[in-house]
This record gives C-alpha cells, sequence and structure tokens, in this order.
C-alpha cells in the first residue's frame, strides 16, 4: 500500500523538520451519537508515517473526507492523536502539555482555506497581524509588520485596512503575512487558493513558493486539486479514506503515478485544453 | 436556425451610484449550443444568468437592451407573463447545492412543485417524471432519495438532484451558474458528463457561467470572456484554446493550473494587462455616455 519507490530518500540526511510515526487520529461521529452518552469514535487517520525535510514543500491531496485536515491539524497537534508519534525538530511532541508546547507552537504556524473567516472583520490588517507577535512576547512589533507585508507583496498602507477592503487574493496574503511574522519553520497551508481567482491563485502560490526559498520555510500544503500541487511541492502524498495510496517525490508521482486512485484524481482534473483524453 | 436567445447591447447599474456592472453586452445562443461565460468574481458573469431568468437582486436595474426568448421580449412583457414565460422555458442549475435546496423539506416536493405549480401537472405524474429524472441523472435508488432530507445526501448527489430539477420541465434554456465549484475533482467529472449529456440528448440551450477555463473547453462551443460586466473576447473553444486573440484572456489562460505543463501555467496576471483591460473598460464606458 505505502509506495516505499517515491518516499523521501534518506530524509535523516537532509534534517527531517516534521515526522509522524504509525499516526492514528479518531474523532467522535457525531451523526451516529445517541442522545445521552458519548459518540462513537470513528477512525479517520490510519497509520499514517511521513517524514517532511527542511526547507521542502509536501503537498498533501485527496478527495473531501479523506482526512487531509485532519492529518495536517494533528501535526499541529491541534487535533489529539489516538495512537503514533509526531515529532517536531526531533522533540517528540505528541504527548507534550499545553504549557511545555507553546514555545513550539510559535515554530508551527497554520494558513487557512477561508480568509473571510479566519480573519477578524473589526481588526485593521496591522492589527490582525500585530496581534500573534504581541502574544509570544516579540519586540519592535511595528516593523516587523512593515517585514511581513514587504515579503508577502502587499503596500504597507495596508496596514490600516480591514479585511473586507481587500480581495480574496490580497485577504489571503494577509493570511500569510500573519504566519511568517512569527518567524515560523514549519507552515501548514489548508486549501488557501481553493477559494481565489486563476489570477489570485496564481500570485498566492508565487507568493508562497518564493517565501519558502527565501525564508528557508517547511511547508504543508494541503489541497484538494493535484493541478497545483505541481508548482510547489517536492513530495506529495495521496490520501484516500485516511490512508496512504501514493506518497513520493512530485515529478514521480505526476508522471508516473503508482496508484489507481492518483490516476483516476489526475484524469479528472479539467485541462484547459479541448482535446484532453478521456473526458 | 434562428437564435433560441438573444441579448441585445444590454446594460445595467447599480441603482445606489448609477454605475454600469453590466455594459453592453450582446450574445445569442442557438438551441443545443452551449456558451461558456468566463471571468473572475466580479466580472459580471451570474450577472448575466441572473438577468436572463429575471431574477437579478433588487439593486441592479436594466437600463437598456434587450433580452430575446424564444422569440419573445422580455424587457417588454408584463412581469406576471414575463415569469410565465422564464417558468415554463428556462431553468437553473446553481452553484451551491447546499443553500439552493430547503433544509426542511424532503427531495420529492423540491422537485415536483415546479411542475405542479408552473405546468400544472398532477401530483402523481409529477412523480413518476420525478423518479424518471433521478434515474436519468444516476442516482441508484431514486425512491429512497426523493424520500430524503438534503443534508442526508452528499454534495454530488445534491447536485444531481439539482440538475434533475433543472430539467424537469423540458427546459429549452438551461443557465448553469459554476454548477461544479463546490465539488471534488472526481464528482466534478461525473456531474460535468451528466450535465453535457443531458444538453446534448434534449438539445438544450445552455449559458455555462464559470472560472475555469479547463472546464469551458469540456463542455462548451462558444466562449465569451468578461471583464468588469462588458465581453472581451468571444471565441469558438478550438480558436480560443488555440490561442486567445485579447491580452486579458491570454493571461487567464497562462494563470489556468495545467499540471502537464507546470512552467507555463499558474503565470499571476501582469498589473499591465489588468490596467489595460480596466482602461479599454473606462473608454468604452465613456463612449457609452456620449452616445446617450
Amino acid at each position: 500500500m505505502h509506495d516505499s519507490s517515491g518516499a523521501p530518500k534518506n530524509p535523516a540526511a537532509a534534517g527531517v523538520l516534521v515526522s509522524a510515526k504509525a499516526l492514528d487520529v479518531a474523532l467522535p461521529d457525531m451523526a451516529a451519537k445517541p442522545v445521552f452518552g458519548r459518540a462513537p469514535l470513528i477512525r479517520i487517520i490510519n497509520g499514517i508515517d511521513l517524514d517532511i525535510a527542511r526547507g521542502s514543500v509536501l503537498g498533501i491531496v485527496g478527495g473531501s473526507g479523506s482526512g487531509k485536515s485532519t492529518l495536517g491539524r494533528a501535526l499541529l497537534r491541534l487535533i489529539e492523536p489516538a495512537a503514533g508519534t509526531i515529532e517536531f525538530d526531533g522533540l517528540d511532541i505528541t504527548r507534550l502539555g499545553e504549557d511545555a508546547l507553546r514555545p513550539v507552537r510559535r515554530r508551527m504556524q497554520m494558513i487557512f482555506q477561508d480568509p473571510m473567516s479566519s480573519l477578524n472583520p473589526r481588526r485593521r490588517v496591522g492589527a490582525i497581524i500585530a496581534d500573534p507577535m504581541q502574544m509570544h512576547g516579540f519586540d519592535r512589533i511595528d516593523g516587523r509588520i512593515d517585514d511581513a507585508l514587504d515579503h508577502v507583496g502587499l503596500p504597507r498602507g495596508f496596514r490600516s485596512r480591514y479585511p473586507h477592503e481587500l480581495s480574496g487574493g490580497q485577504r489571503q496574503r494577509v493570511g500569510i503575512a500573519r504566519a511568517i511574522a512569527l518567524e515560523p519553520e514549519f507552515i501548514l497551508a489548508d486549501e488557501i487558493v481553493s477559494g481565489l481567482d486563476v489570477s489570485s491563485q496564481a500570485q498566492v502560490l508565487n507568493v508562497l513558493a518564493g517565501l519558502v526559498g527565501e525564508l528557508g520555510l517547511t511547508l504543508a500544503f494541503i489541497s484538494h486539486d493535484l493541478s497545483v500541487i505541481r508548482r510547489i511541492c517536492d513530495q506529495v502524498m495521496v490520501l484516500q479514506r485516511g490512508s496512504i495510496v501514493e506518497y513520493g517525490d512530485v515529478d514521480r508521482v505526476f508522471d508516473a503515478p503508482q496508484a489507481a486512485y492518483t490516476r483516476e484524481l489526475l484524469d479528472a482534473i479539467p485541462l484547459p485544453d479541448p482535446q484532453q483524453a478521456n473526458w | 436556425m434562428s437564435a433560441f436567445l438573444t441579448v441585445g447591447n444590454l446594460s445595467a447599474v447599480l441603482r445606489g451610484n448609477r454605475q454600469r456592472v453590466l455594459r453592453s453586452v450582446s450574445f445569442s445562443i442557438d438551441t443545443g449550443e452551449v456558451l461558456g461565460l468566463v471571468g473572475e468574481s466580479g466580472a459580471g458573469k451570474s450577472m448575466i444568468g441572473k438577468a436572463i431568468l429575471g431574477i437579478l437582486p433588487s439593486a441592479i436595474e436594466i437600463i437598456e437592451g434587450e433580452i430575446v426568448l424564444d422569440g419573445q421580449d422580455l424587457q417588454t412583457m408584463l412581469p406576471a407573463d414575463r415569469r410565465r414565460l422564464i417558468g415554463a422555458t428556462a431553468a437553473l442549475i446553481p452553484q451551491d447545492p447546499l443553500t439552493a435546496l430547503n433544509p426542511s423539506r424532503r427531495i420529492e416536493p423540491q422537485i415536483t412543485n415546479r411542475l405542479v405549480d408552473i405546468l400544472g401537472w398532477s401530483k402523481a405524474d409529477a412523480r413518476v417524471r420525478a423518479l424518471e429524472l433521478l434515474n436519468e441523472v444516476h442516482i441508484d435508488n431514486p425512491e429512497r432519495v426523493m424520500a430524503s432530507y438534503p443534508h442526508e445526501l452528499s454534495g454530488g448527489m445534491r447536485q444531481r438532484v439539482l440538475i434533475a430539477s433543472a430539467f424537469a420541465a423540458n427546459p429549452k434554456l438551461v443557465v448553469a451558474d459554476e454548477p461544479t465549484t463546490a465539488l471534488d475533482v472526481t464528482v466534478q467529472k461525473q456531474i460535468l458528463r451528466l450535465i453535457r449529456d443531458l444538453q446534448q440528448r434534449h438539445a438544450t440551450a445552455m449559458v455555462f457561467v464559470t472560472h475555469d477555463l479547463g472546464v469551458v473547453s469540456k463542455v462548451c462551443q462558444r466562449l465569451s470572456v468578461l471583464y468588469g460586466g462588458k465581453f472581451v473576447e468571444n471565441a469558438s473553444v478550438p480558436d480560443f484554446f488555440a490561442g486567445p486573440t485579447h491580452a486579458y484572456s491570454r493571461a487567464l489562460l497562462a494563470a489556468t493550473p495545467k499540471y502537464t505543463d507546470p512552467d507555463a501555467s499558474l503565470v499571476p496576471v501582469d498589473e499591465a494587462v489588468i490596467e489595460a483591460v480596466a482602461a479599454e473598460v473606462a473608454a468604452a464606458d465613456e463612449e457609452w455616455r456620449h452616445a446617450r
């Protein structure tokens, strides 16, 4: 099942930043919850092994309900794993308490799918970027806000704007600015371009790809859309019903997919080409 | 063959600031033909579909132009006659199946109401037709689906139900407004094939609104690219994908993801291209104002 041939070659050599071993996640199945008493647990993620080398980008792909977001959130300890271990920079964080976890939290950030609901509509962009920095006790916050806006290619004047005054692509770049302002090493980007127009989609992907190189970021990029993965990922993991069906270098997976499900996903992408086969 | 739908020189404004949101839009669609309306959010592509179906939000007012449906000019008709004509000949496949279905009612009445209310069918006949339609959209257990509530169905199933409901009254024109945007790629493929099959089998004229040029290349014969409520390019699908003529269309196509050609896709749209097309729209506005 796990396609070892394409899995990252000797990740230890490159320096693994994030790794999971035999990771299981189970969540309460609210649809089956009795009126009184606990909901039964339903297994979402089954025995996932992964290694993300420092400075590399892992794409996590699958249909809706495949468990890709759950996996991402478990890696950040936003959802408690049922079994298995998660390591961050060599430290086992699987059972770490909230206090012990706090310094690690700054080093791993998240960018959300819907910038409209993940940015406080009543705060200005400057404050949105500043808040997490204040919480983590950063100094010279003012300068850091400007730096973050520069990095994502937004004018510094945007500090005084409200989220509703920005376009979808600009809002998403504010989300990126907020994440990188904390100087994290690892960023989880969960479907961050799926709500955007093609032109902003390309722009946000470019900004992110640039930052990975510039800041030496390590990235997990979750998407239901394989067509945007190839642009920025080094490795790609294809999930189906919580299990890995394919995991390997991005060019290998796109050019010679091994799993039937990966081929199905690739074939289903409507390319801008009236002659595309199998349609 | 004469066009089933002709939109001529249609302009609409926002009631508040009198800004034009549709700018002298003209096109026509023959029976059995699919026209793609492509543009980014805010380009006005959905608005055209809504104008045709007479469901524009009240903040938007049509100030000039004509919409001729099946030989009758909608703008000059009495509202009641207009509603009857649209109800009997046209239908909508909406974007979001969850908000388009009433969550507190079972599926059956949501498909059959249209037939009973607008076309005067008996409930029994409408039920037979609904079952037939659910079969046509490849729903395995139509009896059970008819008795279900929307939340009991998956996104793909809900979209199938809406497609069945759109085709229920044998419409001659269907407006599909981003019908697959909310779906997974594999489900999207099934739904697009389904829409294409039904459209071909019934020789329906169709307006297909989408932001995805990949989708256009699969279901449309012709397309129009919109910017700021104005058509900037009209082309046949083969011609367009062989090489669009307008710089903005070229930029949109280059920005579209194409995993088979990663270096030539996902190119961000150049600011200069946006400025040029915005200037073009402004110039057309100026000219239009002078002519009035």
